[in-house]
């Protein structure tokens, strides 16, 4: 028998609606998994109990009272650190932001809350999203819970692995370059990046606009397209949310992939790529051609450019999006400082860490005059010909299937040179360059017992498409750690 | 505007006009002006983490429509783009503006110095955001209002085509007159809805090569414009007889002394790092979108001025003072639809009225209705030109009827021969002088025999008749 804190999202419905439990028994039990194992694991920056158990309470007396609730009601979940909750804390993962608290909440924190989900705390991450093993974090590392002298990836470290260690049923993280993809993967659970555009950044505190995106991290693939159901949509408040009408991100589940068309980009299956990893997604592909489905080799040749592209662009926005960073309304200032610039440059050297320090750094310059044109002008072109080169391979199969991550969870301090940290997002950037959605979720076990991630590259707002072949894949036995 | 022989001013003009729009460009907080501090703000505006842009559409709307009232091209496809710099006034540290691809360019308005027309290019139009306001206080330093955060920027960038102050002050006036025509502004320097950032340079006359220049930002009104260019010019112009370089810079105004003074020099371009706003989607307009604003634009100052002239038979220089100012030219139509003698109103708005008014504005507490029987009174002959002149005043002072103070205090003029010839006969016996006086040729002293009847009749005489029969009698003697 499961505890309570190792069931899917769709059993709490379930179980929730028949009053098996409470919905405060439910948070309690996640509180709870939260108090033991979260000292340890470093997961949470905030934990919000009377908040939640107040919030459950409330939907066990409208459920009590015989009241329709909505989907989500009594469950609990919990934000990456860097999506604004109305009184709650916002850090960011940086000393900057250590006593923000945002006056209003997030477009999907209000869908969730509209929708009777109870949030339960927000989760650490990388400083400002930027890095990929959420050691960049200001106030302290998250472990991987499948292998505590490990990384669970990064920036949304703190959701993977609250998620993986059953804290908390389902997580929002953000992803730029591979952010919600490759914790998933290094800690073995499942995460979307949905189309840019899918879902509302409005309360997502920006790193690189044009490629952030809000999207959900659970347990199974299930799950996570229940909660995209609740999260995906048009918002007046993002110029850049899309218009067309939200599908049903559940309805395609049940199909099988006869027929169905899956490239693999012969680029990301290279030298760079760890053999184990290579040696487990190409098993995952044996298996999609077992259930129906047609595997070809691809082609994407400009993916070769798409590492410094994004480096070069989401560098560039990050410089003018963390200007506000300033000192002057809220966040951080400097304790000394005798006139302007003196305000600036201290309360910003203090507040901000290194690897922030350094995008901004390169961001500025790749911005500059007289360097614009071979830098951001240039990655700007690349990115076009990257999106191309998808649209093209679109033109002879229905999606993609690589490796989210070149090797799985790596040590502690085990990358130290940032380049060589840059270079694990070798197989995420090239989707967050498009706008296309991708899913990643567990195929495979290294030999060592960590789980290995692939990713399902999809069309713009093919996310449906992914989740069917994401749940067939469970049901041919799947990634996780019962059938690795 | 004093120049220096053999040089010239070449002027251009960046004016900065707050559409009257009721929010803000990029949220929907109020833009009502003098708000208590930070009352009209939110998490957008403020730049607060997270939250993002959304384009109000008024905005773009009138600035297409400045556009073509400005006979500009409207670009189908135009983009937003961040201007970075630091400032505490500025809370995203980045203002978002248009840089390379602005709404509108390549225009032209028609100004109009003394005797002589002009052409003016209108290099550019684009929207931005505006930034908040400092306050320096003694106790408490610096403060932030960020009211002004995020109110839409019109800015409309001449080429430089102006060459003197007058230039400059009548560009400023056609453009504010056409702007109020379209109502896209209420262009209030004192508020701040209209301001206006002077380039300047000079240059030998007949050079074609530009001269180094300096800026004068935020100047505040159509006089300080034209008295910082006055100044400005005569400095650079100093300066180069004194064999000295211009050095580029941004310089301020200072109303109180009439000079300019070194504000900020410019080592190199500011960098400003602009790049695509990539919150917002490109601005696209359909050719019908403007092709319908372009039928729903007003009629412009100058086929207005044209119109008048005809519809009122008015001198084009008269119908061209009363279209200028939009305000003026309704009020005066008003007027002229309830009287058959238009051009009494006309020149008694002319004449009167527009030196009664003070403000910057026109604006005239006067009922069209009053002002119409006013006129025809003075049309048909039932009052003179001097009783009119001061019933106007009464009327704009004290908003008292005409035709009733006509009737009640007997005020209508004496037309009647006998009667007048009665009372020039009087002033000639009074006045012996003048009869010899005019024997001799001393015409004038016929006038002194028209006063004396005017005094007699409380002003009420037929000056003209008065004047005729004057003549008449003192030709006898």
């Amino acid at each position: 028998m499961r505890t309570l804190t190792e069931r899917t999202l769709a059993e709490h419905i379930a179980a929730l609606a028949a009053r098996a439990y409470s919905a405060e028994e439910l948070t309690r039990a996640y509180l709870d998994a939260v108090v033991r194992k979260d000292g340890e694991l470093g997961a949470f920056l905030t934990v919000l109990p009377e908040r939640s158990i107040a919030a459950a309470r409330r939907i066990d007396s409208r459920r009590a009272a015989g009241e329709k609730l909505p989907s989500l009601a009594g469950l609990p979940y919990a934000l990456k650190d860097n999506i604004c909750a109305k009184g709650v804390r916002m850090t960011c993962g940086s000393r900057f932001l250590e006593n923000y608290i945002p006056p209003y909440s997030a477009h999907v924190a209000e869908l969730l809350e509209n929708n009777g989900a109870v949030l339960l705390g927000k989760l650490n991450m990388d400083e400002f999203g930027m890095g990929s093993s959420s050691e960049h974090s200001a106030f302290h590392p998250t472990k991987n819970p499948l292998a505590p002298d490990r990384v669970p990836g990064g920036s949304s470290g703190g959701c993977a692995a609250a998620v993986a260690a059953g804290e908390i049923p389902f997580a929002l993280g953000s992803d730029t370059g591979g952010s919600i993809r490759q914790p998933a993967a290094f800690c073995g659970v499942v995460g979307m990046k949905p189309t840019w555009g899918a879902v509302s950044r409005y309360g997502l505190t920006a790193f690189a606009s044009s490629l952030d995106q809000i999207g959900p991290i659970t347990g199974d693939v299930r799950d996570n397209a229940l909660i995209l159901n609740a999260i995906a949509g048009r918002d007046a408040r993002d110029a850049t949310s899309q218009a067309r009408k939200t599908p049903d991100y559940t309805a395609e589940l049940e199909k099988d992939v006869r027929g169905l068309r899956l490239g693999l980009p012969k680029e990301i299956f290279g030298e760079a790529i760890d053999a184990e990893v290579r040696a487990a997604v190409r098993n995952a592909a044996k298996r999609f051609e077992k259930a129906g489905a047609e595997i070809i080799e691809i082609s994407l040749p400009s993916i070769a450019y798409a590492l410094a592209a994004y480096y070069i662009i989401s560098s560039a926005e990050a410089s003018s999006n963390l200007a506000r960073f300033d000192g002057v309304r809220y966040g951080r200032r400097a304790e000394e400082y005798t006139d302007l610039t003196q305000l600036y440059v201290r309360s910003r050297s203090e507040g901000f860490g290194d690897e922030v320090k350094r995008r901004i750094l390169l961001g500025t310059f790749v911005l500059s005059s007289g360097y614009y044109d071979a830098y951001y002008k240039k990655a700007q072109n690349a990115r076009l010909v990257i999106k191309k080169d998808f649209e093209s391979a679109f033109g002879v199969c229905d999606c993609l299937l690589t490796p989210v991550a070149p090797t799985a969870a790596f040590r502690f301090g085990e990358k130290r040179d940032p380049l060589e940290m840059y270079a694990g997002d070798v197989c995420t950037v090239p989707a967050g360059l498009a706008g296309l959605p991708a899913l990643s979720m567990p195929c495979g076990k290294t030999g060592e017992g960590l789980p290995v991630g692939m990713q399902l590259i999809g069309r713009r707002f093919s996310e449906p498409l992914l989740y069917r072949l994401g749940v067939a894949f469970e049901r041919e036995g799947g990634g996780t750690r019962e059938n690795g | 505007m004093k120049t220096v022989d053999g040089y010239e001013a070449v002027i251009g003009l960046e004016v900065h006009v707050e559409p009257s729009t009721k929010t803000k460009i990029f949220c929907s907080c109020p833009t009502t002006f003098g708000a208590p501090p930070n009352t009209q703000v939110c998490p957008v505006c403020m730049g607060l983490p997270g939250a993002l842009p959304t384009l109000n559409g008024k905005v773009v709307e009138y600035a297409v429509r400045a556009g073509l009232a400005l006979n500009c091209g409207i670009a189908r496809r135009s983009g937003h783009d961040r201007k970075n710099y630091f400032y505490p006034d500025l809370p995203k540290a980045y203002q978002i503006s248009q840089y390379d691809e602005p709404l509108c360019a390549g225009g032209w308005i028609e100004i109009e110095t003394g005797e002589t027309k002009k052409r003016i290019g209108i290099t550019r139009i684009h929207i931005e955001e505006d930034a908040g306001k400092l306050i320096h206080d003694e106790k408490n330093g610096t403060l932030i209002d960020c009211n002004r955060c995020g109110v839409p920027l019109i800015e409309i960038v001449s080429e430089p085509d102006l060459r003197s102050a007058e230039e400059a002050e009548a560009y400023l006036r056609a453009l504010r007159n056409t702007l109020l025509y379209i109502g896209v502004s209420d262009c209030k320097m004192n508020e701040g809805s209209m301001r206006c950032d002077v380039n300047l340079s000079v240059r030998k006359k007949g050079e074609t090569a530009l001269g180094t220049r300096t800026e004068m930002k935020n100047i505040n009104s159509f006089r300080f414009t034209s008295r910082a260019i006055a100044y400005e010019y005569e400095r650079q112009v100093a300066a180069l007889l004194r064999g000295e370089r211009i050095v580029q810079q941004t310089r301020r105004f200072d109303p109180a002394t009439g000079r300019t003074e070194t504000m900020r020099i410019k080592e190199e371009a500011d960098d400003y790092r602009y790049f695509p706003e990539p919150d917002l989607e490109p601005i696209t307009l359909s050719d019908a979108y403007i092709e319908t604003l372009r039928g729903a634009l007003p009629e412009l100052p100058d086929a207005r001025e044209r119109r008048i002239a005809e519809e009122y038979g008015l001198p084009r220089k008269d119908a061209a003072l009363i279209a200028e100012d939009k305000a003026a030219a309704d009020w005066y139509e008003a007027v002229a639809k309830k009287t058959e003698y238009p051009r009494a109103a006309a020149n008694l708005l002319l004449g009167d009225l527009f030196h009664m008014n003070t403000a910057d504005e026109f604006s005239s507490p006067i009922d069209p209705g009053c002002m119409a029987a006013l006129c025809t009174l003075l049309g048909d002959g039932t009052v003179n030109n001097p009783t009119a002149k001061k019933l106007l005043e009464r009327m704009y002072r004290d908003g008292i009827d005409p035709v009733a103070a006509v009737r009640e205090e007997r005020l209508s003029q004496i037309r009647d021969g006998e009667t007048l010839g009665r009372l020039v006969a009087e002033a000639i016996a009074a006045n012996p002088k003048c009869a010899s006086d005019f024997r001799n040729g001393k015409t004038a002293a016929a006038k002194t025999i028209v006063g004396a009847v005017m005094k007699s009749t409380g002003g009420r005489a037929d000056p003209a008749l008065t004047a005729r029969l004057t003549e008449e009698m003192l030709g006898k003697f």
